[in-house]
Order: structure tokens, then C-alpha cells, then sequence
């Protein structure tokens, strides 16, 4: 690269930044103050570039109407945010931690279909900015006006945003609750306006981080989910809260990318490195490079202990008589029902499986997990290639499947034990998302994109009965095995760490070391699930691994209810059952999707599982 | 009490999976079709309206073997291990003859396999992999739309006379934009060995950094570009390009963005004079394509895309080859699809027996804008069986049996 062209990428990757730190300021605002996992801001990002595209189209392509389309559109989303708020997160904030993931996941659903329904799937190239469509020529390359307004946007937008939160009464009430929204509590403060105001203010970034991105980008349904990710990144990066951080992040992240394609490929020592192709990776590259140096991000600070209101309630023993009723009902299902309802009982077994070792850790052990498909997928890729490229027998690879896994889990694991809270769950999802591009751009060994095929198990089990007789005995026992073990002097332990990591450290628990084998256990069963998944299929895609993997595991595990034990279970089967009938004829039934887990969100706050039981105890208490 | 509701629970969930439909004896013959509705819906909406249309024609023809035709669409998510979920409830509890559809790459050769697997036939509609006739090939699996291969190769005869050396390229970083790449490289290079590829950028599909991309191009100073990018990459692509002088006195080849699925979006900005494969459905004057819209037009009060044509082709396929094959039954289907010729809005085609890849051809053409909308110009038909490898090349990468 000579000198001009690093200067030049240099201001692309500072253009590009603007937006990404629109958006993560937003989501770090509403993050600090609320804690909540928010899926929807990336909606409301779409929203922002869909909003200004019909304004602009309303105004007129004048200055004033470009401005004017940029501005109202961010107001509007702004209002969008407030409606999410009042209507659906308030009623849940008592939830167990991350429920409120839940019910964002289902908006973003609902946004989606809406936006659908309302702008028509062909993507709108919206208008150049008025009298800033000229390219400006520097050291004799060409980039365009824009990106320099764009550049100096950001920190305009980082300095008011700073004067908010130092120079205001609302700036200091956010940067208590972000320190110690209990105690602004106890102090009197409302925060349920608090809450709404900083959803406003962080839904209004996200909305004009998209307005101003209608010159360079167009509008399309699936922005939401590729912003999304790239916000959560910058977020963490930066440290949560720290909207400064945010700003410095997103500008590493920008520039990096930046300079990714401007080296384009190299050789070094006769091997071709295409760095371009790292863009498909390279901000979470960056993540787990800042996360394993700086546990807080780069700016952040260890988060203040939160007050639980109450303590998470006890496990209660599984009573393994109707464990065993229930495997022995499942076992005479394919006695009286069609091919097809064993082959989607297959796939809710693996998920089952999949479910109870994501529960195992986020629960029971503390840990959030955003990339537990990382073990589900390695798991499937494992038993695939063993026997396709290695040409072991099926049922070897079935059985050596899950030991990769739980390799990988202890690789992974040692890094994430180091960690706490959401930048543990963070750094799971760089770990995935790095095992995510590996296999998909490895296509000598993994097949990249296409995966691997022809993974049939062999003939004695090739009959659909008897692989869902093999799925229920291998993940009805690893389910078995997990919860045995949490009631097992390691389990205790791992919830006394849960509860009080110092005083199970002062007794004498090496609280780490139990948290790293925790990870290996559900690693590695996270693989046997993958492994059976994998056969049933009979091929095995990228997709096993990614984000939306990972995502389809925590909606389970919330929806059936993370502080019971059977929650997963049940929250697995109801998903993957729900999908199977709701995508069936429905044409939008994305919506249709959302608005039924927005519902059992409403009704059941504590998930499935964990809602019946509440009623049951208080319809046992009337009678009593 | 926990466990008195899980049973409760089970027990519901177990009387709603076992309700199964059963089906009547004169009911219309089922063709299992599936696709990423959602993954794209700017391609497969009208798809889904050139399959409707294809349905409606044949029941008003009087449907194949005595009996009307229903296509059950199911959205497999985008996600193969849900696709084959879905294949296998078309097929076992809808009770379809065979399978039709899929768009993305993975999805379709995951589909083939388990074709394979279950002895179905299967008539892939759209994706555009090499593999999924080649490489991956197999005895139930055919193949309607041009490849990416093919429409890479109806390419190269105006890139050869252009006679430029410098090349720069730029692809999706995915199957479609890997092999659509690798097969250019191959091909330009047969015929003009002293050609030069001076940069090459994978983007990640739909999230291209445009900027610094047609930054990174630029300063390698190609002569031309070969890009196999679509939808919003193109769209952002394109506009970068053009506020930073890349394309000026560079020549522009780009896969697909002939498409009214893409080159619509870009309206004035559609980049003039880049050769490019689509479909120029305005200024098509056959009798086969003027009956197909006209009928597309009455139904719908809207004008096809491709997606359509490939919808209405592949439902057309599907009713010609039970016709041929007489039944049901999946060899006499597979052995009917084997050499299979029907007329479609693009012509007749044949799926080739030796491949099972549809004939189906494309149009190239040039860009152009008029009225503020972007057209295809200079643009002629090319039949996709001009544009394939050898026989003996076939047999080569296709697996035996």
C-alpha cells in the first residue's frame, strides 16, 4: 500500500466507524442503565434507513429535506424504542436475568415482518445527500463528500452525548443507575421514566445511525441482523456503559476492516494470505484479542455487584420415575404416530440436548454463553469429517464426536472461566464466530460454505425409528448425566459460585477450575448433540455454527424457564414444534412467531416451566 | 407437581404431533416445494407468483394423469438441516410425488443429497452451484436454472474481445461467488494467456465494505473488473464506485445484475454500459416469453422478474415430466426427467441426460439507463447448452453411478 491509499482507507475506515458507533453508543446507553440484552437495536437501526428513505421520498431530495427525512426518521425510531419499552420490557424487568432477550428476540422478529409488509422485499437505494454527492480529491484519489461529513459526525454526536450525561441532571442520574441502579432506586428516583428516557435516547442513536447511512447503504430486511452483532462487538470492546469506549472501538473496528481490504492478498513465504477474506472475522478476532488482555473492555470498569432481588430459588431434584415414564412414552410414540412426527422428535431430542447444556452453564453455573453453537456445530463437523475424511465407521465417529467438542471446549473454556458476566457470554461468541468463518472458508478440509455431505448413519440405523431410538437413548442419557451431575458435589459447587464466588473461593472451592470443567462437560454434549443432529440430516452446513445456532439455544433455555431444570427441555420442544407449524402456511410468519413468544413472555415471565409452576403454587396455597 | 405438568404438557404436545391428514384417492397430485422465502424475498416472491401461475395453466390445460396439480411451499429458513426437516415432512406427511425449489447453494446440495438418500426426485430450481450437477451429482437430482458456470462462460466471449490485461475481481465470499470467480480465471485465461488478476476482494455476502473496496480496486489499476456481486453489495458497490471514478475507462463485467431483481433497485444510477447476464423482459418479442407475460401480467398487474420465469419454469418441468413418466413412481419420474425438453418463456430446454442440467439459457447484454431506469442493451439470447464444458470434461467431474 503506498502512502496515499493508507491515508485514504484510513478516512473509509472512519466513515464507516460513524454509524457503527451511533448504534453502539446507543445500545451501550440502554445496556448500563437497563441491563438488557437488547436484540431490537438493530432493528430499530433498519428502521432508521427505511424511515429516511420514505421521508426523503416525501420531502423531497432538497437539503432541507434530506436533514429534515434524517433527523424526523431518528425521532420516529426513537418513539419506536419508547413502544417497545412501555409495552413490553417494563412488565419484565423482575424477570430472571436475560429474559428480556427473550422478548427483544421476538421484536425483532415482529419489526422484520412489519417492515416487510410496509416497504416490499426489493431493496430501496435511497438518494445521495444533496449537494454532497461530489467526490473530494485528495492526494489525487476521489472519496466522497459525504464520508467526510459523516466523519465529522461522530464526534459531534460522542461530544453532545458527553455534555448529556456530565452537564444534565438526566446525565447524572444515567451514570448513577449505569454504576448502581439500585441504589438510584432506593434514592427516590422513578425509574421506570429513567428507563423509558435512556431507551428514547439510545433508540434515537440507533434510528440516526441508520438515517445517515440511506447515501451509502441500501435499505433492506436484512440490516437488522448485520448491524446487530457488529454493535454488541463495539460495545464490548469499548466497555459496556463507556459511550467514549464505544467511540474508540468503532473506529479500531472501522479502520481494521478498512485495512483488511486495502492489503487485499499478500504472499509471504510463498503463501497467499487474503486478508480480505478476513473481514468476514476480523472484529471478533479483535474482540477476543481486547477481552483476553482487558476482561473490562478497553475503556470500561468491572461492573458494581447487582443486588438480586431475591437469591435464584433452589434446584429441585429431578424425580427420575418420570423421567423415566416420560423417556418410556417417547419411546411409543413412533408405535402410533407418522413417519414425520419421529423424524421432527429427532430434531427436538438433539435440541434438547442442546438446550440442558447451554442450561447447565448459563444457569446452574453462572456462565451466559452467546456461542454455544460453537460445540453443537463442532461437534456435527467432528462426527461428519471423522467419518467421511478419515473413513472411520459411523458409529465411531457418533461416539469420538463429542470428545473434539469438549477439546475445543477446553481451549475455548480456559480463556472464557477469566471472564464474568456479559463479556464471558461476548467472548463465547468470538470463540464461535472464529470457528464459524474457519469452517466456512475451509474448503479443502470442511467444504466452506456448502458443508459436508453424504453423513448417513450406517444401514442398521438408517431407518428413521431406529435413529430417533438411538437420538432418545444417547441425549435422553447425556440429559440424565447433566442433571445427575448438578446435584453432585460439583454441581453444589458450581452454584455456591454462582451465588458467592468469594466465599466459595474462602471455603476452599478452586471456583475456576470447576468452571472450566463445567465447560468442557457441556461442550462436549453439546457436541454428542450436534453429532446426532448431524446424522439425521445427513449433511452438515456452516450454519450449525452461527450466531442464529446459538440464538435458537438461549431462546429455548428462556422460553422454557432458566431456573428450572426441565424448562430447557420443554422450551426446546415448544420452539422447535412452533417453527415446524408456524413457518407451515403462514405467510408472515416471522410475525406470527414473535407474537406468540411475546406472549408467553407477557404471561409467563419466569419461562413455561418456571410460570406453571407459579400458578400451581398459588393455586395450592388457595386451597390450603 | 412439576411432574404432573410435564406430563400434562407431554400429553398435549403428543395428541397435537399425532394428528396426521390422511389423503383422499382423487385428490390433485402434491408437489413438495420448498425455498428461503424469508432469507430473499426480493428474488423469490416472484418466484412464488411464477409458480402460481404455472399451476393455474396446467389445472386449466386439465391438470397431468386425469388429476389437477397443487404445489405445498414450505420455508426451509435458509438453513439446510431445516430444509431437510421440511423435505421429509412434504414428502412423508403431505404426501408429495417429489421435490422442487431451493435457492442458496447449501441448501440445494444438502436437499440433493437427501434426495439420494430417499430415491426422490428432486428439480432444483435456482441454485447456481457447478456441484450440485457435477461434483456432487446424483442419479434423482436435476437442475432448471443456468449455472454459475454457464453464465459465466456466456461471458467470456466479450470479455476475450475486449482484449484487456489487467483484471480485478470481486465476489460474495461464498460458494456462488467462489466458483463463479474460479470458473473466470479458468476461462479468460484459456483464451488469453497473458492475462493478469491484479486484486482480488472476497466480501462478506451482504455486508461489503463498498468504500474501501473500490478503493482497494482502484489502486490496483485494473483495466477491467469482473464481479459477481447482488443485491444491496451491488447497489452500495456501484454507488461507491461512481462518486470515486473507479469504473472511468474501466470495463465492468457483473453476473446477474441484468436481473430486474437487481438492476431495478438502482434506477438512475444504474451503471451504463457494463455486460452483464438478466433478463431484458421488456424488449423480449418470442411468442413463448410475449404468452408468458401477458398471462404473468393479467394475473399479477405487475412484470415478471427472473424469479418468476424460473417459478413458472420449474412447476412446467415438474407437470411435463409426470406426464412423460405416466406415474408416480420415482424411476419412471427420474428416467422421464433424463432428456426431458419443454417449452419455456426462454425456449425450449432439455435437462441433459448426462448431467441432468436444464439447457435453460440467459441473455447478455450491456447496461443502459433510460428515463431514469436501467435497461439491458445490445443484449442477445445465449442457449445454455453453447455454454457448457465437454461431454468428456462432464464425465469427468461427475461421480459415477
Amino acid at each position: 500500500m503506498t502512502l496515499a491509499s493508507i491515508l485514504i482507507q484510513l478516512l473509509n475506515g472512519l466513515a464507516a466507524a460513524a454509524s457503527l458507533f451511533l448504534v453502539s453508543a446507543g445500545l451501550s446507553l440502554i445496556f448500563g442503565v437497563t441491563r438488557i440484552v437488547n436484540f431490537a437495536h438493530g432493528s430499530l437501526y433498519m428502521l432508521g434507513l427505511y424511515g429516511a428513505y420514505s421521508l426523503i421520498e416525501f420531502f423531497g431530495r432538497t437539503p432541507l429535506g434530506f436533514w429534515g427525512a434524517v433527523v424526523l426518521a431518528a425521532l420516529a425510531v426513537g418513539l419506536v424504542g419508547v413502544l417497545i419499552e412501555v409495552l413490553v420490557l417494563r412488565r419484565i424487568y423482575r424477570a430472571p436475568e436475560l429474559f428480556q432477550l427473550l422478548a427483544t428476540f421476538a421484536v425483532v422478529l415482529v419489526i422484520k415482518d412489519i417492515a416487510l409488509f410496509t416497504w416490499g422485499a426489493e431493496d430501496l437505494v435511497g438518494p445521495r445527500a444533496p449537494g454532497l454527492s461530489m467526490a473530494v480529491e485528495i492526494m489525487g484519489r476521489r472519496i466522497p463528500a459525504y464520508d467526510l461529513v459523516l466523519i465529522a459526525i461522530g464526534p459531534v454526536v460522542l461530544g453532545l452525548v458527553w455534555l448529556l450525561l456530565t452537564r444534565t441532571r438526566w446525565g447524572a442520574l444515567v451514570r448513577a443507575a449505569t454504576q448502581d441502579r439500585e441504589m438510584v432506586g432506593a434514592l427516590g428516583v422513578d425509574q421506570a421514566k429513567l428507563f423509558t428516557s435512556v431507551f428514547f435516547v439510545g433508540s434515537v442513536l440507533a434510528g440516526l445511525g441508520g438515517a445517515l447511512q440511506i447515501p451509502r447503504e441500501p435499505a433492506n430486511l436484512e440490516l437488522d441482523l448485520a448491524i446487530i452483532a457488529d454493535a454488541f462487538v463495539v460495545t464490548v470492546v469499548g466497555g459496556l456503559g463507556s459511550i467514549g469506549g464505544a467511540f474508540l472501538a468503532a473506529i479500531i473496528i472501522g479502520v481494521a476492516k478498512a485495512f483488511c481490504i486495502g492489503i487485499g492478498t499478500v504472499t509471504w513465504f510463498g503463501f497467499e494470505v487474503s486478508f480480505s477474506k478476513l473481514t468476514l472475522v476480523v472484529e471478533f478476532l479483535i474482540m477476543a484479542l481486547v477481552l483476553v488482555v482487558r476482561p473490562y473492555g478497553l475503556l470500561g470498569k468491572p461492573q458494581a455487584a447487582q443486588r438480586a432481588a431475591e437469591p435464584a430459588p433452589r434446584l429441585q431434584v429431578p424425580s427420575w420415575t418420570f423421567a423415566l415414564v416420560w423417556l418410556a412414552l417417547l419411546a411409543l410414540v413412533p408405535l402410533f404416530a407418522d413417519r414425520y412426527t419421529t423424524i421432527l422428535l429427532t430434531d427436538i431430542v438433539c435440541f434438547a440436548l442442546f438446550s440442558v447444556s447451554l442450561h447447565f452453564i448459563m444457569g446452574p453455573a453462572g456462565m451466559v454463553s452467546f456461542g454455544h453453537a460453537a460445540y453443537f456445530g463442532i461437534g456435527a463437523y467432528a462426527a461428519g469429517l471423522l467419518m467421511k475424511r478419515f473413513g472411520l465407521p459411523m458409529e465411531a465417529a457418533l461416539l469420538l464426536a463429542p470428545l473434539v467438542a469438549g477439546l475445543f471446549a477446553i481451549v475455548y473454556g480456559w480463556f472464557c472461566v477469566r471472564l464474568s458476566g456479559v463479556y464471558l457470554a461476548m467472548l463465547t461468541l468470538a470463540f464461535a464466530q472464529i470457528s464459524w468463518s474457519i469452517v466456512f472458508q475451509w474448503d479443502s478440509v470442511t467444504g466452506g460454505s456448502n458443508g459436508v455431505f453424504g453423513v448417513w448413519p450406517s444401514p442398521w440405523l438408517a431407518d428413521k425409528t431406529t435413529y430417533y431410538y438411538l437420538a432418545l437413548v444417547l441425549c435422553g442419557a447425556g440429559i440424565v448425566f447433566l442433571w445427575r451431575v448438578l446435584f453432585s458435589p460439583f454441581g453444589y459447587a458450581l452454584r455456591a459460585g454462582r451465588d458467592s464466588p468469594l466465599r466459595a473461593e474462602a471455603i476452599g472451592i478452586d471456583l475456576r477450575g470447576f468452571q472450566w470443567a463445567a465447560f468442557v462437560l457441556v461442550g462436549a454434549l453439546a457436541g454428542l448433540a450436534g453429532a446426532v443432529y448431524a446424522f439425521s440430516k445427513g449433511s452438515i452446513s456452516p450454519s450449525s455454527i452461527s450466531i442464529a445456532q446459538s440464538t435458537d439455544g438461549l431462546i429455548m433455555v428462556l422460553l422454557g424457564g432458566v431456573e428450572t431444570l426441565t424448562g430447557p427441555v420443554v422450551g426446546a420442544a415448544i420452539f422447535t414444534w412452533l417453527r415446524d407449524v408456524v413457518a407451515r402456511n403462514t405467510e408472515f410468519w416471522r410475525a406470527v412467531m414473535g407474537g406468540v413468544i411475546l406472549l408467553i413472555v407477557l404471561l409467563f415471565p419466569q419461562g413455561l416451566v418456571g410460570g406453571l409452576k407459579a400458578l400451581v403454587a398459588r393455586w395450592r396455597e388457595q386451597r390450603a | 407437581m412439576l411432574t404432573r405438568n410435564r406430563l400434562l404438557a407431554g400429553t398435549a404436545a403428543l395428541v397435537a404431533l399425532s394428528l396426521v391428514g390422511p389423503a383422499a384417492a382423487q385428490a390433485p397430485i402434491k408437489i413438495g416445494e420448498l425455498n428461503s422465502y424469508k432469507v430473499f424475498p426480493a428474488f423469490l416472491e416472484p418466484y412464488k407468483k411464477g409458480i402460481e401461475l404455472a399451476v393455474e395453466e396446467v389445472n386449466a390445460a386439465g391438470g397431468v394423469l386425469g388429476r389437477k396439480i397443487e404445489v405445498v411451499s414450505r420455508d426451509d429458513n435458509g438453513n439446510p438441516g431445516d430444509a431437510v426437516r421440511v423435505a421429509e415432512e412434504l414428502l412423508s406427511r403431505e404426501g408429495a410425488a417429489f421435490l422442487i425449489g431451493t435457492f442458496p447453494s447449501n441448501v440445494g446440495l444438502a436437499v440433493a443429497d437427501f434426495a439420494k438418500q430417499r430415491k426422490v426426485l428432486f428439480i432444483a430450481a435456482e441454485p447456481l452451484t457447478d456441484k450440485i450437477v457435477w461434483d456432487q451429482g446424483n442419479a434423482y437430482t436435476f437442475r432448471l436454472r443456468t449455472s454459475t458456470y454457464m453464465q459465466t462462460a456466456m461471458l467470456i466471449p466479450d470479455a476475450v474481445k475486449l482484449k484487456k490485461k489487467r483484471w480485478a475481481i470481486v465476489y460474495p465470499n461464498y460458494e456462488y461467488g467462489q466458483s463463479a470467480t474460479a470458473a473466470f480465471k479458468k476461462l479468460l485465461k484459456e483464451k488469453q494467456p497473458d492475462v493478469e488478476f491484479v486484486a482480488e476482494q472476497a466480501t462478506p455476502l451482504g455486508k461489503i465494505d463498498a468504500g474501501a473496496v473500490a478503493q482497494a480496486l482502484a489502486d490496483a489499476k485494473p483495466d477491467a473488473i469482473f464481479s459477481s456481486l447482488f443485491g444491496p453489495d451491488l447497489a452500495k458497490f456501484v454507488r461507491e464506485g461512481q462518486t470515486r471514478g473507479l469504473f472511468k475507462g474501466v470495463e465492468v463485467f457483473n453476473l446477474l445484475a441484468g436481473e430486474p431483481e437487481y438492476l431495478d433497485p438502482l434506477k438512475e444510477e444504474s451503471p451504463d454500459g457494463w455486460y452483464v447476464t438478466g433478463y431484458p423482459w421488456s424488449e423480449l418479442k418470442t411468442p413463448e416469453h410475449t404468452k408468458f407475460l401477458n398471462a404473468y401480467q393479467a394475473k399479477f398487474k405487475d412484470y415478471p422478474r427472473l424469479g418468476s420465469v424460473v417459478g413458472y419454469a420449474t412447476v412446467m418441468s415438474a407437470a411435463e415430466a409426470i406426464k412423460k413418466a405416466g406415474s408416480l413412481d420415482q424411476e419412471k419420474l427420474v428416467a422421464a426427467m433424463k432428456g426431458l425438453t419443454l417449452m419455456t418463456p426462454f425456449g425450449m430446454i432439455e435437462y441433459r441426460p448426462i448431467d441432468h442440467q436444464s439447457t435453460m439459457g440467459a441473455y447478455v447484454g450491456q447496461i443502459g439507463v433510460k428515463d431514469g431506469k436501467g435497461y439491458m442493451k445490445n443484449w442477445r439470447f445465449v442457449d445454455g447448452k453453447d455454454a457448457l464444458p465437454s461431454d468428456a470434461d462432464v464425465q469427468k467431474m461427475r461421480p459415477k453411478n
